[in-house]
């Protein structure tokens, strides 16, 4: 029982960034973050560049020491350590291999620094080449090998410190798309392989979803929200995690009625009243902002036939991107507002009649597939996609601009 | 009908050659020739060479000898500090910064004759002595300068991350100097070496300010003995010069060959 709760205590607690602040000049790259990583898992901390994800992770790996607040390593202060004593390695951005060695020399570089019998590095690095598949690549200098291989070196010289902490900066942004989604499986594997806790920075979210088993996404420099990648993305706490991670549709409205006290009726201007769970206990009278995303919506050409937790509001197709595997949908639902609506093809399409551009039809949802934001801020709007425009969509200016106007002028006077 | 070809290229090769080539070659031809004047062929003769051999060559050794000390030791002494200026210019960014690369590029394009006569005021108003000592000094002035360019041209090359990632793997700072970026940028600070020793060998104008009695390098010894109209002995010299040059090339590309094959 006792050995039992030690165990959750470390589990609970491998790495801890305790309050952690760091600025460069008046710039607060890092600002009060606190966060727990247990042992063994993959970590991801999330955000767009110039969030101080990379910050936090120099900060682990020594390159940087914080202005204030502490780095606890399985309950040791790590905070002031150098990085060549951290038990933590780090994969570069750019594999940051050394040019003039060969693979495996690279590979190697870590244990000779240890002065290990020559015996033991070799059947090491072996090992480590075995694993990683570049035997026959071992005596090639770094620029004589392709990206995924430097990437794999990479990887295979920080791994061979057995470290208690891999980082990982970024570590596929360099790679194509096909080589990308390869690498991110391996990297699980070789996860899975040697059970080391991986600290995983990216700006890429279909990356951090895929390989984590928590993330931490970040913005200007806190932590916007830490959870497992469906937390994040059905549960979002604020408007910029809502729209950073997949797409969304934002609502704000004002609480007109409190119903069975899980549910509420929200008035939305331009809209009929739309009825939302209420899992933040909001009170009557209260605004609130809604984040529904794509895929929760269906869509149809007749109206649908509704149950009593559901909405339905009529719309207007106004653009559509046929995606393969699911198409999206932008509609109107008032003037100057549109949804985006995502439909997954589990049918053969070209059965149906499909739905096309200026056709009238009701998106209807659940209301508890809605859900509720803590903080909402205007400017996260930016971050969601919105319909390609068309040369032919652009709003036709008002007034002509005033430049040519008063050359025209100028024509007739002459 | 055929396109009539541009005679340019040839006319331009043909120009090459007679101004960079027939004048060497003359020389060459000249260290052979009986004629003293080297105006026409008298028939051929090791004469010249057994001259600069025997005791009337003596200055000439000796400035030599000078010269090939003068050269090591500034070419340390810059390599040593060009370095040091480059490493420190490419590593902090500021400002203050600016005005120290200003420092070290100006003596590049500032005219030979006034460092010269610069530096000769000022060793006078020194009190030092001219000699040896003083020419070092004034190389080593100027070839920091183009060391320190060399150098930082191959720092900006490199990624700085790999340091990092040294230390990362556990290499202490004094570790990852020597091992990592020592290695690394070694064909720079190598290059300017070279180019160091070049200048410092040619050098004519500077040294010609700075040097004292007895202390002559090879260019102004030259120099002197032209004025004498004293040609035969520098005919044969400089054929001499010219001949180890070409084998220390040859040995240095063969080297390079090797190692190029070894890496591939």
């Amino acid at each position: 029982m006792l050995t039992q709760l030690k165990e959750t205590v470390e589990l609970e607690e491998f790495l801890k960034f305790d309050r952690v602040t760091k600025s460069y000049g008046s710039l607060k790259a890092v600002d009060d973050v606190t966060l727990t990583i247990r042992r063994g898992e993959i970590f991801s901390i999330l955000g767009p560049s110039g969030c101080g994800k990379t910050t936090l992770l120099r900060m682990l790996a020594g390159f940087d020491t914080p202005d204030s607040g502490r780095i606890l390593l399985d309950g040791e202060d790590i905070t002031e350590q150098l990085p060549n004593v951290r038990k933590v390695n780090t994969v570069f951005q750019n594999y940051a291999l050394f040019p003039h060695m060969t693979v495996r020399e690279n590979i190697a570089f870590g244990l000779k620094l240890k002065h290990l019998p020559r015996k033991v590095i070799d059947q090491e690095v072996d090992k480590m080449l075995a694993m990683i598949q570049m035997e026959g690549c071992a005596h090639k200098k770094p620029n004589q090998i392709s990206g995924g291989q430097k990437q794999r070196t990479a990887i295979a010289r920080a791994l061979i410190m057995k470290p208690r902490v891999l980082l990982l900066d970024e570590p596929l942004a360099a790679l194509d798309l096909k080589l990308r989604q390869r690498m991110s499986l391996e990297l699980s594997l070789i996860h899975d392989e040697v059970g080391i806790t991986f600290m995983y920075v990216t700006h890429d979210q279909n990356e951090a979803m895929s390989i984590s088993d928590h993330i931490a996404v970040m913005h200007d420099g806190r932590v916007e929200q830490v959870g497992t990648p469906a937390e994040i993305y059905e549960a979002p706490r604020t408007s910029f995690v809502a729209a950073f991670i997949g797409d969304t549709n934002f609502f704000d409205g004002r609480i007109s009625e409190v119903v069975d006290s899980e549910y509420c009726w929200l008035d939305v201007p331009e809209l009929p009243p739309l009825l939302c769970f209420n899992d933040k206990k909001k009170a009557k009278g209260d605004l609130v902002h809604v984040s529904i995303r794509p895929e929760k919506f269906s869509i149809s050409v007749d109206r649908p036939q509704i149950g009593p937790k559901q909405n339905v509001l009529p719309a207007t197709v106004e653009d559509i991107v046929y995606q393969g595997d699911h198409t999206r949908y932008w509609v109107s639902i008032a003037p100057d507002w549109r949804v985006a609506v995502t439909r997954q093809h589990n049918r053969f399409m070209l059965d149906e009649r499909s739905i096309t551009w200026g056709d009238k039809v009701f998106i209807s949802w659940q209301s508890d597939d809605g859900f509720m934001l803590e903080r909402y801020s205007e400017k996260d709007e930016d971050l969601l996609q919105m319909p390609p425009q068309l040369p032919g969509d652009e709003p036709v200016p008002e007034a002509p601009p005033p430049a040519s106007e008063a050359q025209s002028g100028e024509e007739e006077g002459k | 009908m055929s396109m009539r070809r541009s005679h340019f290229p040839a006319i331009l090769t043909w120009t090459v050659i007679l101004f960079f080539y027939v004048p060497i070659l003359l020389l060459v031809v000249n260290s052979f020739n009986a004629n003293r004047q080297g105006t026409v062929w008298m028939g051929f003769t090791f004469r010249w060479y057994h001259e600069l051999f025997s005791a009337k060559g003596r200055d000439i050794w000796r400035a030599l000898s000078n010269t090939l000390i003068v050269a090591t030791l500034s070419t340390v002494i810059s390599t040593f500090l060009g370095t040091c200026a480059a490493f420190a210019l490419h590593k902090y960014k500021s400002r203050l910064q600016n005005f120290h690369y200003c420092l070290i590029y100006t003596p590049l394009v500032v005219p030979e004759i006034l460092i010269g006569i610069s530096l000769l005021i000022f060793f006078i108003a020194l009190k030092v002595e001219l000699g040896l000592a003083t020419i070092v000094l004034a190389h080593a002035t100027f070839c920091t300068s183009y060391v320190a360019m060399a150098v930082l041209s191959r720092l900006q090359d490199f990624d700085m991350t790999i340091l990092e990632a040294a230390r990362d793997l556990g290499a202490s700072r004094w570790v990852t100097t020597w091992k990592v970026l020592v290695p690394i940028i070694l064909p720079g600070i190598f290059a300017g070496a070279l180019l160091a020793f070049t200048l410092s060998i040619d050098d004519f104008v500077i040294t010609f300010f700075v040097n004292g009695p007895g202390t002559t390098t090879l260019p102004i010894q030259i120099q002197g003995m032209i004025k004498r109209g004293a040609m035969t002995m520098i005919n044969a010299l400089s054929t001499l010069l010219l001949a180890i040059t070409f084998l220390v090339i040859l040995g240095c590309q063969l080297i390079m060959k090797r190692s190029q094959r070894n890496a591939g």
